[in-house]
């Protein structure tokens, strides 16, 4: 009756059933919305800076939202898991375990683009500002950004789950560890704002290339480690 | 029966967490068709030896070899052959019984995951709640869905952890069904439970875990009443 699952039908499985969960509860989006809103319009009250200004720490201002309302995404991404023991339950499943990890991580990203897809035009509206770069290349740098730190929040998620106060150790373990992702968006993002030359700043865009790399490698020797804890 | 590899053998079994020895020394075998029921005091290490056969964490020490072959070697493979029913449901409180089911037989491999699914749903009499979600069933509904759950891709091996806890009268007979559905079908089942009656109803061998030791395993089954007797004798 049963046919070897294959890795890739083991992680759309989970896929789809996350992102299941997520159309009947909608916790991670209307989350990660509200809250990147919120923090919108609260650095739009507290920095009074003029339009040149602006143009500085718009990068910053976007991405620390981003981030801070994608902690609140991740902290929710194994809570289902945890409910009735359903981590448990993926982990006794017949394949390779790190596609519980990359389920999670495609279906996290998923959460997150989309909602960045809605946030960036409302930021770039409601600071005023203009994109005179390449938008595809705004595109680039906001997709491998957001990959990296998806690929760590969720690798690091997972360890925290299995943790009591999961929501508070969380933000504490994944923001050391997604520094460099932090400043080659900033970076990178700056860049293209102030109109500096794609030379300029292609490191920051290597970084986040060699970042996302490597931590699309380790879950696979990590993971199943990870979840043992 | 007894010339081919045992299902299970568990050969000096040690787990240890920090400098706990939550399980020392553990050796038994179970062959294909048998019913093993486990008892032990809280904290005995059952669970863990549980945990252990299904592969959901590595042993300190020791071996286990699951039909000839030693776990760690081709694990996945292994696992698909384990179903495990649990005191948690494993099930997704904000999905249907049917989308709950549909989604672990996708994870299993199953050719037709929906049509096994309502096949089982109508197996536990949950056929007419199977589109409603779970976190409307009551505990006795909840359980019964997680036994469909746990025999969805036919297992040849059936961990039970303490299924009868929380179960009504009618639940507790339909579990006693399924069980004996299995053993039946050849299925291998370990048991765990702290109720002499019901875990041993089906087992052909008895066995108690005492602070990390198996102090007692039968060779074969054996009645609540003398158990009760040894089980006085060893743990108190």
């Amino acid at each position: 009756m049963t046919l070897k699952p294959s890795f890739s039908r083991a992680v759309w499985a989970m896929l789809v059933k996350d992102l299941r969960l997520e159309f009947h509860t909608k916790e991670m989006f209307s989350a990660l919305l509200i809250f990147a809103l919120l923090v919108a319009v609260a650095f739009s009250f507290a920095f009074d800076v003029a339009p040149e200004g602006l143009r500085e720490v718009f990068p910053g201002m976007i991405w620390v939202a981003f981030f801070f309302a994608g902690m609140l995404a991740l902290n929710r991404s194994f809570a289902s898991e945890k409910q009735n023991g359903c981590l448990q339950a993926l982990m006794l499943g017949p394949f390779d375990r790190s596609a519980i990890y990359f389920a999670k991580v495609i279906g996290n990203l998923l959460v997150m683009l989309a909602s960045e897809v809605v946030l960036t035009p409302l930021f770039f509206i409601f600071f005023d500002m203009r994109l005179d770069g390449s938008i595809w290349l705004l595109a680039a740098i906001w997709l491998l950004a957001t990959f990296g730190f998806i690929a760590v929040g969720t690798l690091l998620s997972a360890l925290a789950a299995q943790a009591r106060a999961s929501e508070i150790l969380l933000p504490i373990i994944v923001f050391p560890v997604i520094t460099p992702v932090v400043m080659a968006a900033v970076k990178s993002t700056a860049g293209l704002l102030l109109g500096a030359r794609l030379v300029d700043y292609a490191i920051w865009l290597k970084l986040l290339v060699a970042y996302d790399l490597i931590f699309l490698a380790v879950p696979f020797i990590l993971f199943e480690y990870l979840l043992e804890v | 029966m007894s010339q081919a590899a045992p299902l299970i053998e568990a050969r000096h079994l040690a787990k240890r967490y920090g400098e706990r020895d939550v399980l020392d020394d553990v050796s038994f075998t179970l062959h294909q068709g048998q019913c093993l029921a486990l008892f032990g005091p809280n904290g005995a290490g059952k669970s863990t030896l549980l945990k252990l056969v299904a592969m959901l964490i590595r042993p300190s020490n020791g071996e286990l070899y699951l039909d000839g072959r030693r776990v760690g070697e081709d694990q996945d493979a292994l696992r698909r052959r384990i179903g495990v029913l649990s005191h948690q449901s494993f099930v997704y409180d904000a999905l249907s019984a049917r989308e709950n089911l549909v989604f672990y037989g996708q994870l299993y491999g199953l050719a037709q995951p929906a049509e096994r699914a309502d096949q089982l749903l109508s197996q536990v009499g949950l056929d007419l709640f199977a589109g409603d979600p779970v976190r409307t069933f009551s505990r006795g509904m909840i359980q019964r869905l997680a036994i469909a759950r746990a025999l969805l891709h036919d297992p040849d091996l059936l961990l039970l952890d303490e299924p009868y806890t929380g179960l009504d009268q009618k639940a507790v007979a339909m579990l006693d069904d399924e069980v004996d559905r299995a053993k039946a079908a050849g299925t291998t089942i370990f048991l765990i439970s702290h109720d002499f009656a019901e875990g041993l109803r089906a087992a052909d061998r008895a066995a108690i875990l005492y602070r990390g030791r198996l102090r007692y395993f039968s060779d074969g089954p054996v009645s609540p009443e003398d158990f009760a007797q040894t089980y006085q004798g060893l743990v108190g």
